[in-house]
């Protein structure tokens, strides 16, 4: 099924992923190649297939309840792009 | 046209943990900002989540005291979603398989009925940062410290049909995780916090008009207003010939108004599927068992033995059982009374009460502990202060002027009950009033009050009332 | 020195032949005399390694070393690796210094090995060629024209010319085996769950998996031993204890059941690859295995499957790259929706903004059922079959890759075709399974790789079965010209 130029947009919106409007043929060319790709699970029935979302099949571990960590602030926050008075910085979010 | 109200509240409840749901983080409010964002809590790269045992327990125990399904499988996903407070980029959450399904509460609305309200489901989720759009110019800061705190998010039918029954509907699981101790219940902390979806239709008609879902009301008086606020709006709208559009809005308390939210304008396509991190939530009969014998009596059971055991009245059984705490306090009292059930009832909703309400204190925090007030309810009854005098040392023990004896003792307030110096009294009092002697003997019967008024100012109010009326009327008689 | 294998290494070091630290120079020096020709490594950190190097010998003078301890290694950029730059291959984190250690470089650290530095790969292990790389292509040392495999394919590259005895690479459909059978080396996909994700970047979750490429399977095994075992920060690791997999190397393979999936035989398959892999199943008869032809029905439909499912996965992994707490953030950002968009369509390469495009499409409303969950009952489905060829043979052995490396540039541009390079390899990634690559001969001058897959936590088998054929061939012990 191949997808037009409206749709990648669309796409590239819900993902967040600035796309160059001259690049846009070219991922449609190319996500729809993948999608044919992809249509070839239609050549199978998987009806009453119990969907595998994971390879193991066990049960989630639990941890304790027990706060082990130390305020690394200085550390996490020496790598970011903008923070001012311990706080991360975007630009402003009108609600 | 007459329109009814279809209210359904979501509900999300911090889980009162140590630590976050997924990372060894505290969850300890009002740190400064950041210091509680750990690797995990900040979606580092290559970070991984681990959940928390006991955000599982404190899940299954409010499954159990709702009546509702724990499912023995629940599943972990992800709700995909961009915003700066939400530092994965999605928000992990249960969706097709939460752990707790199908449970009921019952509420009591104003005319002294009851009415059953579904709990379609609670599952668990972790809270997202909070974004700050004052402090700085330009720019919005993002504080990481809640993200990661574990939520319970209790999603009701849409069975409420009035603001009224919304708050009390609110109120009682405000009260049950209390109980439950699963939730501090802390409001302005935003610990207890809740969304309301909204929409009017015609009386009568079947299917649910659409709906407005009025987001992060943080306080009962607020739930209240804005729902009435956003019926009175879709009222208009509808009535104006226009239609709703199902939209998330804001309540602005300062402007008591709802809008419409820009930042939610976009059709969500969430995209959950199964967190890949994260494995089946499987719970056995032996861990369900095991929570079950740890759940503690329940506002309702407690409420019905309230009124059994010590004859209350339903009004008063269902006051001294909202909190856990009030009614610890109430049982604490009477237990060191020795009973006297009404009388205990009546101070802690009178007196107490009134002087909580009027310095804004919790009970947990009141200045008259449950053995102190015991101990001047015992002076009551046995007759050593009157009921009226009483009030007066309650006071003076709010002031944190020693227990009752003490301020009976040091303020002379001990009750007169010798009848030659009650009589006594009575007799300076006959003396001084011969006039109204005489219109008492004529037949104005009335006049008995001004009598008794007079000793017990003559006495300071020490004079035991029951002996002064008794006396009285003996030597009225004459 | 750079021709011993870590056996011998440990031996010298222990009896005092050489130093780690001459160990580790003598490979930095390699390093920086040969690896402009190949472009393997991202980050050398010269002036760690000598320092754990000295560390290292201080340890083995008391008498308390490790097996790894002194050894040189490198980590595939993956792996984080704290106060070092962490790229994965990505402009988007081109400026991260990783400020936490992954679970794998604590333990390889704890028991002594020497990291040289990281290596280059596949833009955020995205791809089959090591091309999408923002820092360049890395060549294949058998010929520098060609691809080394991918998304390993630095560490490859750097194991395959000795410019380290080991390094660690991952694994999600064929990333640690694929440039492994290109680069002529030995590498292993551990069962999911046997070696911890934490700290390692995920691309696709349920199917990602860390593991050694060295080159031998005894080498492998030492690895693997170091890097295996429960992580309590990681909820999908496995609790089981870890084996002695140098133990295991020696025992016998007669009576060994190998089973040949006859689908990997069918059209496809370059005949040259296909003649290697028969003398190799010529070779295991010849120890006294035997063989027999099982059947993987729906291993035809590992790719569009894993092409559904890692780009599901992994386009909700990458949204935590926004340009906020770390990485990339583009100039001057208008408003929230511009940092964002710009930030991750600047940070990120095609290839990933591709994956992340299909991804959130698979996922999108109204099309999940039809792709993401489609997708899991087939994974099933894949998983099965295995499951049912487990029951009859103890291993199952074919090609690791369709055909020897092919040229750089040729499946650039055209996504899919890259995409069934891993035909092959994917299909262990969707049910879970270890797998190994080991050289098994050549095309063309090429290496190829004989693929072996194993049962769950069937490492200890794979090793030695692959232990027991390097015994008996010396394809592992070739060298690529230039690089002796």
């Amino acid at each position: 099924m191949p997808l037009d130029s409206h749709e990648v947009e669309k796409i590239a919106h819900l993902a967040r992923l600035a796309v160059r409007t001259e690049d846009v043929p070219e991922y449609a060319t190319n996500l729809s190649n993948i999608l044919t790709l992809m249509a070839q699970m239609d050549s199978v029935d998987t009806a009453g297939v119990t969907p595998m979302a994971h390879p193991l099949d066990m049960p989630q571990r639990l941890r304790a309840d027990q706060a082990t960590e130390s305020n690394q602030r200085e550390l996490f926050q020496s790598i970011a792009p903008q923070v001012d008075a311990g706080l991360y910085l975007v630009p402003k979010v009108i609600e | 046209m007459k329109w009814e109200c279809v209210i359904g509240l979501e509900i999300h409840a911090q889980l009162a943990t140590n630590s976050k749901i997924f990372s060894a983080a505290s969850t300890a409010y009002g740190a400064p900002p950041n210091t509680q964002a750990c690797a995990v809590d900040l979606g580092l790269p290559g970070v991984l989540p681990v959940l928390n045992a006991e955000v599982v327990r404190m899940a299954a125990k409010f499954g159990l005291a709702i009546g509702a399904t724990v499912a023995r499988r629940s599943v972990f996903a992800r709700k995909n979603y961009f915003y700066p407070d939400l530092p994965k980029g999605y928000q992990i959450s249960q969706y097709e398989l939460p752990i707790v399904e199908h449970g009921r509460l019952e509420i009591e609305l104003d005319d002294g009925s009851s009415k059953t309200i579904g709990i379609t489901r609670a599952h668990l989720e972790e809270d997202a940062g909070k974004s700050l759009h004052e402090e700085f110019q330009d720019k919005t800061g993002i504080d990481l410290n809640r993200a990661g705190t574990p939520l319970l998010e209790i999603v009701s039918e849409p069975d409420l049909r009035s603001a009224k029954e919304a708050v009390a509907y609110m109120k009682k699981i405000h009260s049950l995780v209390r109980y439950l101790a699963i939730c501090d219940g802390n409001m302005q902390e935003g610990s207890f916090r809740c969304d309301a979806n909204v929409s009017i239709r015609p009386v009568g008609q079947a299917e649910f008009g659409t709906r407005a879902e009025l987001k992060n009301i943080n306080s009962f008086r607020y739930v209240e207003r804005a729902i009435n606020i956003e019926i009175e709006r879709q009222t208009d709208v509808l009535e104006g010939g226009g239609t709703v559009v199902q939209e998330t809005r804001l309540y602005d308390p300062d402007k008591n108004e709802t809008r419409s939210m820009r930042s939610k304008e976009e059709a969500n396509d969430y995209r959950y599927f199964p967190d890949p991190d994260l494995l089946p939530l499987e719970i056995d009969d032996a861990f369900i068992e095991s929570v079950r014998a740890s759940l503690p009596e329940l506002p309702d059971a407690k409420k019905q033995r309230f009124m059994h055991a010590f004859g209350l009245s339903a009004y008063d059984a269902g006051v001294l059982t909202a909190s856990r705490e009030m009614s610890d306090y109430f049982e604490s009292v009477v237990g060191a009374v020795g009973g006297e059930a009404k009388l205990c009832a009546n101070w802690i909703m009178g007196d107490l009460s009134a002087a909580l309400n009027r310095d804004g204190k919790e009970i947990t925090e009141s200045p008259v502990d449950a053995a102190m007030l015991a101990g001047m309810l015992k002076r009551i009854l046995d007759n050593t202060i009157s009921g009226k005098i009483a009030k007066d040392v309650f006071e003076a023990m709010w002031a944190g002027e020693g227990d009752a004896d003490t301020v009976v003792e040091r303020k002379g307030l001990k009750q007169i009950t010798d009848t030659g110096a009650i009589e006594t009294i009575i007799d300076q009092v006959i003396a001084a009033n011969p006039a109204q002697v005489e219109q008492y003997r004529a037949g104005k019967d009335k006049l008995i009050g001004f009598f008794v008024g007079q000793v017990m100012k003559l006495s300071k109010g020490k004079a035991n009332p029951a002996q002064v009326n008794e006396l009285l009327l003996k030597k009225l008689s004459y | 020195m750079h021709n011993k294998t870590i056996a011998e290494l440990a031996a010298g070091l222990r009896a005092g032949e050489f130093s780690s630290e001459e160990l580790t120079q003598a490979y930095l020096d390699r390093i920086e005399r040969l690896d402009a020709s190949l472009n393997s490594f991202i980050t050398v950190t010269a002036d760690a390694a000598l320092q754990a190097a000295r560390a290292a010998d201080a340890r083995l003078a008391r008498g308390d070393a490790a097996p790894l301890t002194g050894i040189p290694i490198a980590h595939k950029d993956i792996f984080c690796t704290k106060g070092v730059r962490t790229s994965c291959g990505s402009r988007m984190l081109d400026n991260f210094i990783a400020p936490y250690n992954a679970t794998v470089a604590e333990k390889l650290a704890a028991a002594g090995a020497v990291m040289l530095g990281k290596t280059n790969m596949d833009e955020f292990a995205m791809g089959s060629s090591n091309e999408t790389s923002f820092y360049g292509p890395v060549c294949n040392p058998w010929n520098t024209g060609t691809v080394p495999g991918g998304s390993s394919g630095g560490s490859a590259a750097a194991v395959a010319a000795h410019l380290t005895p080991a390094a660690t690479g991952t694994d999600t459909g064929g990333s640690i085996r694929q440039p492994a059978a290109l680069c002529g080396i030995t590498g292993l996909k551990p069962t999911y769950g046997r070696v911890s994700r934490y700290g390692m970047i995920a691309f696709a979750s349920s199917l990602d998996q860390g593991g050694p490429m060295a080159r031998s399977a005894e080498d492998a095994a030492l690895m693997l031993a170091a890097m295996a075992g429960f992580d309590p920060k990681d909820s999908t690791s496995v609790d089981q204890p870890v084996p002695d997999y140098s133990r295991a190397l020696n025992d016998s393979v007669e009576g060994l059941k190998i089973g040949l999936p006859k689908e990997f035989f069918d059209q496809g398959l370059d005949s040259g690859v296909a003649r290697v892999i028969e003398a190799a199943v010529d070779e295991f008869k010849k120890l006294g295995a035997e063989v027999c032809e099982v059947s993987l029905p729906n291993s035809g439909l590992s790719v569009p499957t894993y092409y559904v499912v890692a780009p599901a996965e992994c386009s909700s992994n990458l949204s935590r790259f926004d340009g906020v707490r770390f990485g990339y953030r583009c100039e001057n950002p208008v408003d929230l929706e511009d940092l964002y968009k710009r930030s991750r369509g600047e940070g990120f390469g095609a290839e990933v903004k591709r994956r992340i495009m299909i991804g959130t499409y698979a996922l999108s409303a109204g099309y999940y059922d039809a792709y993401y969950l489609k997708a899991q009952q087939i994974r099933r489905l894949i998983s099965d079959d295995f499951r049912q060829a487990f029951e009859r043979v103890d291993v199952i052995v074919g090609p690791t890759t369709p055909t020897p490396a092919f040229k750089l540039g040729e499946k650039f541009n055209d996504p899919v075709t890259m995409y069934l390079s891993d035909i092959f390899t994917i299909a262990c990634n969707l049910a879970g399974l270890p797998g190994m690559s080991v050289p098994a001969g050549f095309v063309n001058g090429l290496p190829v790789g004989l693929q072996i897959i194993g049962n769950y936590f069937a490492e200890d088998r794979l090793l030695n079965v692959a232990h027991r054929y390097q015994q008996v061939t010396d394809w592992h012990q070739r060298q690529p010209s230039g690089y002796e």
